[in-house]
């Protein structure tokens, strides 16, 4: 009973709950999904596959998880994706000798540029003009992939220039270097907001922007960094996109990654309805739901009816983690002692 | 009456929260054609009792018997099944809909596949007319009076198979009158035989209304009394478990006005406001607040208190006059700056300006200090419990701890969270807006206490509250506002509550 009291009290447990029980399952059920091969040096096999596919939603969840916390949203950050990879291609150019156009550091801090001020712009709606969050964001939704189009000249952009695919397909100490890049920008973020006050006064917004603007915080300041940070955050994640494929397409990269990204800050324990955040939470998030797309894969189901087995378990994973549900399930239980 | 058998009785009622037990072996009856006060101080069990009765929490142990028969409603909508009506202290109802279809939402009576229009507004007037209100119910509700509101609350309620009435806190936004016609219809409610639950934070209403007092005090039952047969001040030493003489704030009056005379002899101007207006919010006014005062400000409800407060502390901008602070002119233009400036603000509206309900309360105590240090002078986890603990031990805050969250706090412990978060900052000056509204009457005489222990210390209060007989109690000087403009002030033996009501009526 006091396991399942303190179970029921931490946040992180449910989410790594599910990520252990979806491993678990593929441990009996799917063939080889734990091998692990050493080829050249590097480390291949499924569980390296998640950890890589996730990435870039990772990143895009660090972000969300901020602007969640403020009780926000932000559902442009996957055209933010395809305008980072965007702008990072066509600086870097289509040579197909593979020598860029302006160094490959230029165009991928032109691109991160482009992105931040992306998320200022939704920070600036939000924030300042006091617009819906869900309404703000709309906005670049839509006009993101149409910016992204105009600086790809509607054309899918293919690039050469090798050292540019170190971003999503590199490996560093056998490890692939995507995933160094989320650990930075997660340990960063981790530090800033837990370290300093950022955290709690993102907090204090979300649950109660009023008495937080009452009590001295600058609420407004508050929710615009945290929209400008998803906005970098995006950039990141568009700059990896556009490596690992080594193209930049408007309209199909970052397609419906906000809304991977916003199922995975929910799964690891952030509400929607703002206040108490989990950075650590939706990462797992994510892993959970690349696991799943990883184990649909794996069983060859349909891809007319995976969208449904994916929604079933996020479904189930919502119950878990409603303290009602949970406290239904453990009334259950108690009366059964009961008349034991 | 004692042979009669009770409607309802409760009996031995625990219920344990983690860390709190909130109820502990209860016992409460209720007979048919009463009304029944509960009271005691915030956290002494009033609203877990009811939450108990009305299915909203289910108790640990005890027995409910409603008529003889052993209840356990698992949900409000099973208590009201029962024939346990409940109005909230919050209406619940739909301004923008019409009276009748508020008090028929849900189960509107249908004909054919529509709604039966008729019907639904000829019966909505029969249940208001057994009430004694002849409306017209197709007007929306939000063109009425609050007390009319309470009353389609209650008309909404309020079924032929009702047994008991819960009214909670009904009458806290409501005036003299409306009182008087909310109680006219209680008291017909009760000659028809219902048994009414009434709670209440006002004492006089509590005499006016109630035939019979239970009192709780930290969860245990203290007792239960005929209301004539108890008088006010044993009711008052029953519910706070001490003697009225334990509060400096009792000694006489004459005795209080030479400790302010101590202090404010040679004090040192804190603030001073020239002029300070805005159209549409309140006239221009002008202020003084010297070290160790305590200025009233006392008006009606809409007179303009509450704005004048949130134009000094910047909340909302004024577009004329000037502020000083300690002789310098100061441009606050938001809370934070006023802030800097070492002003504190404890807004009226603890739940939507106050509280940050999920945020622990040591979180709580110390964001307004860790605002002004700003984001990157983060105090240390444990600098922020010796600064929570500190506060804790010296307000008296009842938690069981200072990682509990505010939400799990009772009323008046959460007032105390708020001035105390604004104390951690040391503040010059310090305004209080209603800090002891909704509160409990010990809870109270600790802040109003406080307030005097604090302008001892040479700190300036600007204390707000719609009781006169409070500010005349708590202030060294009185502002006194009408129709949003300040229209006099009084000091030295003006002060008193009559002055204050001639002043407004326009008197002498």
């Amino acid at each position: 009973m006091a396991l399942w009291r303190s179970l029921n009290r931490s946040k992180i447990v449910w989410p790594l709950i599910t990520l252990g029980a979806l491993l678990l399952f593929n441990l009996f059920f799917t063939p080889h999904f734990f091998r692990m091969e050493i080829i050249e040096g590097h480390l291949f096999g499924n569980l390296i596959d998640i950890l890589k596919n996730a990435a870039p939603i990772m990143l895009l969840a660090i972000g969300l998880t901020l602007v969640i916390a403020t009780h926000g949203i932000d559902i442009s950050v996957g055209s933010v994706v395809a305008i980072s990879a965007g702008v990072v291609a066509i600086l870097i150019g289509g040579d197909l000798a593979g020598h860029p156009k302006y160094p490959i550091a230029v165009a991928m801090i032109a691109a991160l540029l482009v992105s931040t001020a992306a998320g200022m712009w939704n920070g600036m709606l939000v924030s300042r003009v006091g617009m819906q969050p869900i309404i703000a964001t709309l906005i670049l939704f839509v006009a993101g992939r149409g910016i992204a189009m105009v600086f790809t000249n509607a054309m899918v952009i293919w690039l050469y220039a090798k050292p540019f695919a170190l971003l999503g397909q590199g490996y560093v100490l056998g490890l692939p270097f995507s995933i160094y890049i989320v650990a930075f920008v997660l340990l960063v973020t981790s530090i800033f907001t837990r370290k300093t006050a950022v955290g709690l006064f993102i907090e204090a917004v979300g649950i109660n922007p009023t008495a937080a603007r009452f009590s001295g915080i600058n609420a407004k300041n508050i929710v615009f960094w945290c929209y400008t940070f998803s906005g970098f955050c995006a950039g990141v994640s568009g700059l990896i996109v556009c490596s690992t494929i080594m193209s930049a397409d408007g309209n199909n990269a970052g397609n419906l990654f906000e809304l991977d990204a916003i199922l995975a800050v929910v799964l690891g324990g952030t509400s929607l309805s703002g206040g108490k955040f989990y950075l650590l939470g939706s990462m797992v998030g994510a892993l959970i739901i690349q696991t799943l797309t990883t184990t649909i894969y794996a069983f060859n189901v349909a891809p007319e009816i995976s969208q449904v087995v994916k929604a079933l378990v996020v479904y189930a994973v919502s119950l878990l983690q409603s303290e009602v549900f949970r406290s239904k399930i453990a009334g259950v239980f108690a009366r059964k002692e009961l008349s034991a | 009456m004692s042979d009669e058998m009770p409607i309802l009785s409760m009996k031995g009622i625990t219920k344990v929260f983690p860390g709190v037990k909130a109820l502990s072996d209860v016992d409460f009856r209720l007979f048919k054609g009463e009304v029944h006060a509960i009271m005691g101080q915030n956290g002494a069990g009033k609203s877990t009792l009811v939450k108990v009765l009305t299915g909203v929490h289910e108790h640990d142990s005890g027995e409910i018997l409603l008529e003889g028969r052993p209840i356990r409603p698992d949900s409000p909508l099973a208590a009201q099944k029962l024939g346990i009506s409940t109005v909230y202290q919050e209406i619940n109802l739909c301004p923008n809909l019409s009276v009748a279809e508020n008090i028929f939402v849900g189960r509107q009576p249908m004909r054919f596949a529509g709604i039966d229009w008729k019907t639904l507004n000829r019966r909505a007037e029969e249940i208001l007319k057994r009430l004694n209100i002849a409306i017209d119910v197709t007007q929306i509700l939000s063109s009425y009076s609050i007390a009319i509101q309470q009353m389609v609350a209650i008309a909404r309620v309020l079924d032929i198979s009702s047994k008991i009435l819960i009214l909670d806190e009904p009458t806290s936004s409501l005036d003299e009158t409306e009182v008087e016609q909310l109680f006219k219809v209680i008291r017909s409610l009760r000659d028809e035989g219902l048994a009414i639950l009434f709670i209440t934070h006002f004492l006089d209403q509590t005499y006016q209304i109630s035939d019979r007092i239970t009192i709780l005090k930290n969860g245990e039952f203290v007792g239960e009394f005929r209301t004539e047969a108890l008088p006010k001040l044993d009711l008052i030493a029953k519910m706070l478990g001490k003697e009225l003489s334990e509060f400096s704030f009792a000694m006489g009056s004459d005795e209080r006005k030479k400790a302010f005379a101590l202090v404010s002899k040679d004090a040192k101007n804190l603030l001073k406001v020239k002029g300070l207006g805005l159209r549409g919010s309140i006239a221009p006014f002008d202020l003084d607040l010297n070290e160790g005062d305590v200025l009233g400000l006392a008006g009606l409800l809409g007179s303009g208190r509450t704005e004048m407060a949130r134009l000094i502390f910047g909340i909302d901008g004024a577009n004329q006059g000037e502020i000083q602070i300690k002789g310098k002119k100061a441009t606050i233009s938001a809370p934070r700056g006023a802030m800097m400036a070492g002003m504190g603000f404890c807004s009226e509206d603890r739940k939507h300006e106050g509280t940050f309900a999920e945020l622990t309360v040591r979180e709580n105590l110390i964001l307004a200090l860790q605002a002004r240090n700003g984001i990157l002078k983060y105090i240390p986890t444990r600098k922020q419990l010796e600064i929570a603990d500190e506060l804790i031990r010296s307000l008296d805050i009842k938690t069981p701890s200072a990682n509990n969250e505010a939400s799990q706090l009772s009323g008046g412990n959460q007032q105390k969270v708020m001035l105390a978060r604004w104390l951690a900052t040391n503040p010059i000056i310090l305004i209080l807006d209603e800090p002891t509204r909704g509160i409990d009457v010990g809870a109270k005489l600790e802040i109003m206490e406080l307030i005097l222990n604090l302008s001892q210390k040479g700190m300036g209060v600007i204390f707000i509250s719609s009781e006169f007989e409070e500010v005349v109690r708590c202030s060294n000087r009185i502002v006194v506002l009408k129709d949003k403009a300040k229209i006099a002030e009084l000091s030295g033996d003006d002060m008193n509550e009559s002055r204050i009501m001639q002043t407004i009526a326009g008197g002498k």
